[in-house]
């Protein structure tokens, strides 16, 4: 064979198999999705969104106080963890060069890196412990913390993205700069800290492990923050380990439900982006 | 660009990127208050304030590593270094020896690596040197799709899907075929290492796959052009002239793989089989630092017991820290734009 030969092979193989592989970690996707959708859409029905799960033994109920929960859950790690996460950004990218600034960054990157378990760990121990129960709040602050890192690195990144002369045509008209920053940046910005924000709660909102042993789950529905919650995703779990038929239905029908939440969330982000997110207004 | 201004910027493309501290800008700040070179009060509140924001991030990242070290301190004390050496982990005799957990860890995210790995990088450049570019964008988008499927869903699809295959098809042929060697030698439950690892590798291939896609996207088309204008074919330009300049940006997307690896909990949990023991095969339950604690946290009857069960949280985050903080060196000495900028 000549080299000529040998070489063009070689190329046709090479390219054949990165073909074999980009299908190959798609097939899964395909799978998974496949499943999803096939096991899922036939046990989900009405019942699946209004009633609360029925004792073992027996069949239907549903899982609306999972739903609900998950909500609320999220809701919580908002209220915290955005005013945090957006301020942070906006420190990064308004003070980027004080000596603090690197150092808050590598911790960023740390606390995204930090699996969520431990931050499990970390809720139950400053706020379950104490208070000597499983509860929303400790949910939610889990939650909040996972979120903190991803909303302040898009924050500074999207407010870096502000044409520098807005800035100056602000300030040039003698406005102080925090009202620039307020009134002028951040406004512009504001697209990409939403886009930002609901990436995070796409992200946490299907977290299982941190919310194991502070939200801890609920067949009922929860009474007040204080006390146990239950979830989609931790619900999921207990019903896909248990060894009931019936609830491994709703575990299916969950997770569809699950997935549709979170794409949901991040169409939104891609309609946001596409449509609205325009850095000069 | 009126060039008639009476306060002349810098002229060029320095002005865009101009920070407040530039001398002319502090002219602009100050032409109100004369009389004044400090900041008004409201900026300084502004700087308090989002500074304040800043430090509880600080303070929660402290917090984290303080909770765990205060939270585990009698375990520490009391087994030494024993805890990550010994293998018996009994918590009715009060034995605490994590080594089953950190081995599973191991061998679960090394073998998840082995797996993920050619895969990824295969899709990385045939989604930058080979699709055209109306595959890339649907293809990119699909791979990252992947990653916003919850660990439950893959955990559930593990349970229900991977685990009965493994049972009754990938499990027993492998076994005809590489039977005779040791690791895949053994019961084959449907759960264990393997399943678990074959997870683990789904979980894992869009971020080392969309890190490595960024790390080719970053090597300079004259790269390219000059190795396509010596006669290569596409292949030979990656190896000569792509696969070199990535290399070090490949490891730290790997290295970022194996983070996200260690870390994962639930899906993991629920088909790994959850043994506490050391096994040669592949085929069998085992359990990672994870999945210990997920199952047996709020099972842990007495305060050694969770303590023994925190620092275990404590190696695992110790661990993952150093893993993604030498990922991110290397990403960062490949995909940050300064010219060789090794810092």
């Amino acid at each position: 064979m000549s080299l000529a030969a040998r070489r063009r092979i070689a190329d046709r193989v090479a390219r054949a198999t990165t073909v074999a592989c980009t299908a190959a970690v798609l097939a899964p996707l395909v799978l998974i999705i496949g499943y999803l959708l096939t096991k899922g859409v036939t046990s989900l029905n009405l019942d699946f969104f209004t009633q609360l799960p029925k004792p073992v033994g027996e069949t239907g109920g549903g899982m609306a106080n999972a739903i609900v929960g998950t909500l609320v859950l999220i809701g919580l790690a908002c209220v915290l963890g955005l005013p945090i996460g957006i301020g942070t950004g906006v420190f990064l990218a308004e003070y980027g060069h004080s000596r603090l600034a690197p150092l808050v960054r590598f911790c960023a990157d740390v606390l995204n890196g930090v699996p969520s378990i431990v931050i499990g760990i970390y809720a139950y121990t400053l706020i379950v412990l104490p208070w000597k129960s499983f509860s929303a709040y400790a949910g939610g602050f889990a939650l909040a913390v996972i979120m903190l890192p991803i909303v302040a690195r898009t924050t500074e990144e999207m407010l870096r993205l502000v044409p520098a002369n807005l800035r100056e045509a602000s300030l040039a008209l003698g406005v102080p700069a925090w009202r620039t920053t307020l009134r002028v940046i951040i406004r512009t910005a504001r697209g990409g800290i939403i886009t930002g924000a609901m990436l995070a709660i796409a992200r946490v909102s299907g977290e299982t492990a941190p919310l194991l042993f502070t939200a801890f789950g609920n067949q009922y529905w929860h009474h007040g923050l204080a006390g146990p919650i239950s979830s989609l995703p931790v619900q999921i779990y207990t019903y896909a380990i248990s060894p009931f038929d019936d609830w491994h239905r709703q575990a299916w029908a969950g997770a569809l439900v699950l997935l549709a939440l979170i794409g949901l969330t991040s169409f939104s982000v891609r309609v946001l982006t596409r449509g609205r997110f325009r850095m000069v207004r | 660009m009126g060039s008639a201004h009476p306060i002349e910027p810098p002229i060029g493309t320095k002005m865009e990127s101009q920070s407040l501290d530039a001398p002319w800008m502090a002219t602009v700040t100050n032409a109100r208050r004369p009389t004044s070179r400090r900041p008004n009060m409201g900026d300084r509140i502004f700087r308090v304030l989002t500074t304040g924001l800043a430090l509880t991030l600080l303070a929660v990242v402290g917090s984290v590593v303080a909770v765990l070290c205060y939270e585990s301190a009698d375990a520490i004390r009391t087994f030494g270094s024993a805890f990550v050496t010994t293998s018996k982990w009994d918590p009715v005799a009060r034995e605490f020896g994590a080594l089953p957990f950190i081995y599973g860890t191991l061998v679960s995210s090394l073998l998840a690596l082995a797996q993920a790995v050619p895969l990824s990088i295969g899709t990385a450049l045939f989604l930058s040197e080979l699709a055209p570019s109306w595959v890339r964008a649907p293809v990119s988008f699909l791979v990252e799709l992947l990653a916003t499927i919850p660990s439950v869903v893959y955990g559930l699809w593990g349970i229900f899907v991977l685990v009965p295959w493994m049972r009754s098809y990938i499990g027993p042929a492998l076994q005809g075929t590489l039977g005779f060697l040791p690791p895949f030698a053994g019961t084959n439950y449907g759960v264990g290492m393997l399943t678990a690892s074959m997870i683990l590798a789904i979980m894992i291939v869009p971020y080392i796959t969309s890190v490595a896609h960024e790390v080719f996207q970053a090597v300079p088309s004259a790269q390219r052009e000059a190795a396509l204008a010596l006669g290569a074919t596409r292949w030979e330009m990656i190896r000569l002239a792509v696969l070199p300049y990535g290399r070090t940006g490949v490891i730290g997307a790997i290295m970022l793989g194996l983070g996200r690896a260690i870390g994962e909990t639930m899906a993991v949990t629920m088909v790994i089989g959850n043994r506490a023991d050391m096994s040669l095969s592949l085929f069998a339950p085992a359990s990672t630092m994870a999945s210990i604690i997920a199952n047996e946290f709020t099972e842990a009857t007495y305060d050694l017991y969770v303590q023994a069960l925190v620092e275990i949280g404590l190696v695992l985050l110790i661990v993952t820290v150093v893993v993604n903080v030498l990922a991110r060196l290397l990403v960062w000495r490949i995909a940050a734009p300064a010219a060789g900028g090794v810092r």
